[in-house]
């Protein structure tokens, strides 16, 4: 695109004809414990149809820049006490409420990250998207239905007319993302901002609203501002790219040089420290060590430094935005030496982890497991049985992680679920070291509970909010009279602490008091609490950032490397699955498609499947995600009340024959080790 | 950011309990207000035989119906007797009836209500159609029944049958409300990971449920002390409860009080400003209890 080029030569200097300019933004937070601030000092533009992407971590501030250029922060507890922001010549801050509800919605209009809770489930989607059109654009009702059509037809949505008249349960997560897209462009934006846009998605509808995003930006000529942690997003579609951490731009470039120059330690590092599957598989996860610094409280000088290996003394003083060698901006001290290739991250130890276990026995064996939940729904009393999971079998051995992939509703976790035996199943068989979880009474599960255990993903609510973390670490010690004395526990929980990278001060603290990769730390400790061989491991590391999900893997690895820990990693995210995993089992709609040895999964997938899941997930390299056409898998998933004859994936599969409908393929040893469930390969 | 007092050092469990008690007048003064009402409160019903300027059950001819004054601060009723001094009496039928009611129907029926919650299915339905059962009477009508049921038996002076018709009826109010709250905690994956550690059902009940729902269930036991004051007041009314001579507040506003109130309005005035702040006092003070337990409203 043209402006793209434009924007490359005049890099710093406000271009004239720029769409949105926003100039020293501060924004504050009045909070109980002082003034947070959480945006200083930003400053960049968005040329017309260009796509921009603010990258940052939890906390950064990239949503509460992109909800001020709205006006949409909370009224009474927000103070932009610095800044303008210039759209279309006019400085959106002054204007009264009642010309800044005009641009938004037909000027600017946002998307936002749930899908789920941004539609109002009491109104038909054709009211939601007709009403901007009424309001913005004073159409009467037969102008705003056909607009409406036309939007749904544009987002890829079939039978817009009948469609235009159900309630947003009837839409599936990836439709109603549709949906939304389609109300932001009802009134032909010129600026489009996205707020995590697909991080509710799974990887198969991410790339398909990804690829329409982008399709339609460039047809129509709106500029995006995409605010994302996933950097594999940002490589497929941006244009420039803004690193934000701590409330300030760090580094700003166009995307290529972003991910192949970083002139920022935090850009590095953060780019290193995410597992990728385009490269072959390191050893250990690289990660920047420590937390993000605490929004009340920032540190003098460079924000980063704490954390930055390159620390020197000027960095006690506060960087200005440098220009760099590549064209962009760097708040680094050292950005020439970093451009001069001085500065690298050290190679961390090159210690082959995750080797293949050469143990034969199985620690874990499921056969057949199968759990049927009925449901009761609906006014008219329909009932069925849904088949969440369906003859799933695999074996884990002592010492092994099992990696466990699929998208949502694939039953996934209730496998998880049903090996802990917080839900009993239907059919089949659990053995754990010989004896059979799957009918177990409740005392002989006791027993073995103290050996299986789990990790899951919301570090917020999976930790007891009224216990202090010596308590919850405590707990299990003193239930199964592990240590002898009050003086003993507290000793264990220390160990146990330090065991997870965390203080032994931090036992006096509640869960709130600490942060997202803190509390996750703290669930681990309290799992290696009870000693476990096995440890089920349910989205473990999904709801962290980039840089402590890094930290959280390693230390996964570390500790099953010293205590020989078995894991069941169930996870969404394929690179992180192949970096942790040493077998893999991909499940799709209750059924187990395949398993392999990780490399040889990754390397050669056999099921139409696995090869769909691959391609869809995005690489963080903006030249390989530039220049590939996405094999893109169409359709969504089945509802689970009107299953699929035959092969569960026949509905969105390219290979499907007539037999495919017909015949339920057997899990079949295709190759040595290499298990599929199809008939086609 | 909230300046933190330098803790007293001396050991000992009353410096440490004074610690706590400043820490919560700092954090919740309206709090601190209502625990002085409650205390004096209190006070009084503990010790009203030193408190009391008169005996509550003295007739005095000479003094019928007199209006407040130095020596009657709140005035005499019908009989003569005086109105402060039943008062502070009154404040010991109320606390030990309305309290203990209230608190051992609360209590009961936040553990039905939990245990419905956690163990769900069967037992939960089987819980709930009981409750509906209870809640299908006016609480009014369902201690009556008690009241009648059961047969008088006192306790240390006590009317124990009374304290259990109140409480009955506040078992099932209670029991609904915390199971809703309670609903919402059995999915949490700290509830989960207990199971998945095979603690005891009454453990997970008691220690990491219970302590989650105890805003519902603290604002509910406070809003039942005053309910279950004036149903106390009714029971008496209806002669099933209190009986004159005894002071009772509700008793003091029935009878002859609703004769006599025109010409002498102090003797429904006081009982009834004491049932009000009593009931306003214990309010506010769950309210505050219920912030300063939960450790996420500190810093």
């Amino acid at each position: 695109m043209n402006t793209a080029v434009l924007d490359k030569s005049s890099k710093t200097a406000a271009s004239a004809n720029a769409l949105l300019q926003v100039d020293d933004l501060h924004v504050h937070f009045a909070t109980s414990r002082g003034t947070v601030r959480a945006v200083e000092g930003l400053s960049f533009h968005v040329n017309p149809g260009e796509v921009v992407a603010i990258v940052g971590e939890s906390g950064s501030g990239k949503s509460v820049s992109a909800l001020s250029i709205m006006r949409l922060l909370p009224r009474l507890t927000a103070k932009i006490p610095h800044g303008r922001v210039m759209f279309n010549g006019r400085n959106l801050l002054d204007l009264p409420d009642e010309k800044m509800r005009e641009i938004r919605g037909r000027d600017i209009s946002m998307i936002f990250q749930e899908p789920m809770t941004s539609l109002n489930p009491i109104l038909t989607i054709g009211l939601q998207i007709m009403e901007p059109l009424t309001i913005h654009m004073g159409m009467n009702e037969q102008q705003a239905r056909a607009r409406a059509c036309e939007l749904l037809t544009l987002v890829g949505i079939t039978d817009p007319e009948r469609r235009l008249e159900q309630y947003p349960h009837q839409f599936s997560g990836g439709m109603r993302q549709r949906v939304m897209i389609a109300i932001g462009l009802a009134c032909n934006p010129k600026l489009v901002i996205a707020d995590e846009p697909t991080t509710a998605l799974d990887v198969t509808i991410q790339a398909q609203i990804l690829e329409l995003m982008k399709d339609l930006s460039r047809k129509l000529n709106i500029a995006l501002i995409v605010i994302t942690h996933n950097l594999g997003v940002v490589a497929r579609y941006a244009d420039r790219v803004i690193v934000m951490y701590a409330a300030r731009m760090v580094e700003e470039n166009v995307a290529e040089n972003v991910f192949h120059k970083p002139r920022h330690p935090y850009s590095m590092g953060l780019l290193r420290s995410v597992p990728r599957l385009d490269r072959p598989r390191g050893s250990k996860l690289e990660t920047i060590e420590g937390l993000p610094p605490n929004a009340a409280a920032f540190p003098p000088g460079c924000r980063f430094a704490p954390r930055c290996p390159y620390k020197i003394d000027i960095c006690e003083q506060e960087p200005p935005l440098f220009p760099t060698d590549t064209g962009g901006l760097s708040r680094c001290h050292r950005h020439e030496e970093i451009a001069a290739g001085k500065i690298a991250w050290a190679a961390s130890d090159s210690k082959s982890s995750g080797e293949m276990v050469a143990s034969t026995e199985a620690l874990l064996s499921v056969t057949n497991l199968t759990k049927h939940f009925s449901v009761h729904g609906g006014l008219r009393g329909e009932s069925g049985i849904v088949r969440a999971v369906e003859n799933v079998s695999f074996d884990i051995r002592p010492g092994e992680t099992l990696g466990l992939v699929g998208e949502s509703g694939c039953g996934k976790t209730t496998v998880g679920r049903l090996i802990l035996r917080l839900e009993n199943p239907t059919g089949g068989e659990i053995r754990f070291e010989g004896e059979n979880l799957a009918d177990a009474t409740a005392s002989e599960m006791k027993a073995i509970r103290r050996k299986i255990q789990v990790i899951f993903q919301d570090p917020y609510s999976s930790l007891n909010p009224r216990m202090t973390v010596g308590q919850i670490i405590g707990e299990p010690l003193h239930v199964y009279n592990l240590v002898p004395g009050r003086k003993e526990g507290e000793a264990r929980v220390s160990q146990l602490l330090e065991q997870v990278g965390l203080r032994p001060e931090m036992a006096a603290r509640y869960p709130h008091q600490l942060s997202g990769g803190q509390r996750q730390r703290v669930g681990i400790a309290r799992a290696l609490a009870m000693e476990p061989s096995f440890i089920v491991c349910d989205e473990a590391v999904s709801a962290l950032d980039v840089s402590i999900q890094g930290q959280i893997i390693n230390l996964l690895e570390d500790l099953q490397r010293r205590l020989g820990l078995a894991y069941l990693f169930i996870a969404h995210d394929l690179a992180v699955v192949r970096h942790i995993s040493m077998r893999v089992v991909v499940m799709y709609f209750g059924r187990v498609m395949e398993i392999a040895d990780r490399d040889t999964l990754y390397r050669e997938p056999l099921h139409p499947y696995t090869k769909v899941l691959l391609d869809a997930a995005p690489v963080p390299d903006p030249s390989i995600e530039k220049g590939r056409e996405p094999r893109l898998i169409e359709g969504e998933l089945p509802s689970h009340l009107a299953p699929p004859t035959g092969c569960v994936f026949n509905t969105r599969c390219s290979m499907a024959i007539d037999e495919c409908r017909k015949v339920v393929p057997k899990l079949e040893e295709k190759k040595p080790g290499h298990f599929a469930a199809c008939i086609r390969v | 950011m909230t300046l933190v007092l330098p803790q007293p050092t001396t050991p000992g469990a009353f410096s440490a309990a004074l610690g706590k008690v400043g820490e919560f007048t700092r954090q919740q003064p309206l709090g601190a207000v209502s625990f002085v009402i409650i205390f004096v409160m209190m006070f009084a019903g503990i010790f009203c035989e030193l408190v009391a300027p008169y005996d509550p059950l003295t007739i005095d001819f000479a003094a019928i119906l007199a209006p407040p004054s130095i020596d009657h601060w709140c005035g005499t009723d019908a009989y003569g007797r005086d109105i402060f001094s039943r008062l502070i009496y009154g404040s010991r039928t109320a606390l030990v009836i309305g309290f203990t009611s209230s608190f051992v129907g609360s209590s009961l029926g936040a553990t039905l209500g939990i245990a419905s919650a956690y163990f769900g299915g069967r037992i939960d339905s089987w819980i709930q159609r009981f409750m509906d059962v209870l809640l299908a009477f006016p609480l009014i009508v369902l201690a009556l029944v008690v009241v009648a049921a059961l047969r008088s038996f006192v306790v240390g002076g006590v009317d124990m049958n009374l304290i259990l018709a109140i409480a009955i009826p506040i078992i099932p109010r209670v029991a609904r409300v915390v199971r809703a709250a309670a609903l919402g905690v059995r999915v949490m994956p700290y509830v989960d990971a207990a199971r998945a550690a095979g603690y005891s059902n009454s453990r997970i009940i008691f220690r990491h449920m219970a302590p989650n729902v105890v805003a519902p269930y603290l604002i509910m036991l406070t809003a039942f002390i005053a309910q279950a004051i004036l149903a106390e007041a009714s029971l008496s009314f209806l002669g099933l409860g209190v009986v004159e001579p005894k002071a009772a507040w509700g008793l003091m506003l029935s009878g002859n009080a609703a004769d006599f109130y025109r010409e002498a309005p102090w003797m429904i005035l006081f009982p009834g400003a004491a049932i009000s702040l009593a009931v306003f006092a214990f309010n506010l003070f769950g309210d505050a209890l219920r912030d300063y337990l939960d450790p996420r409203f500190k810093v």
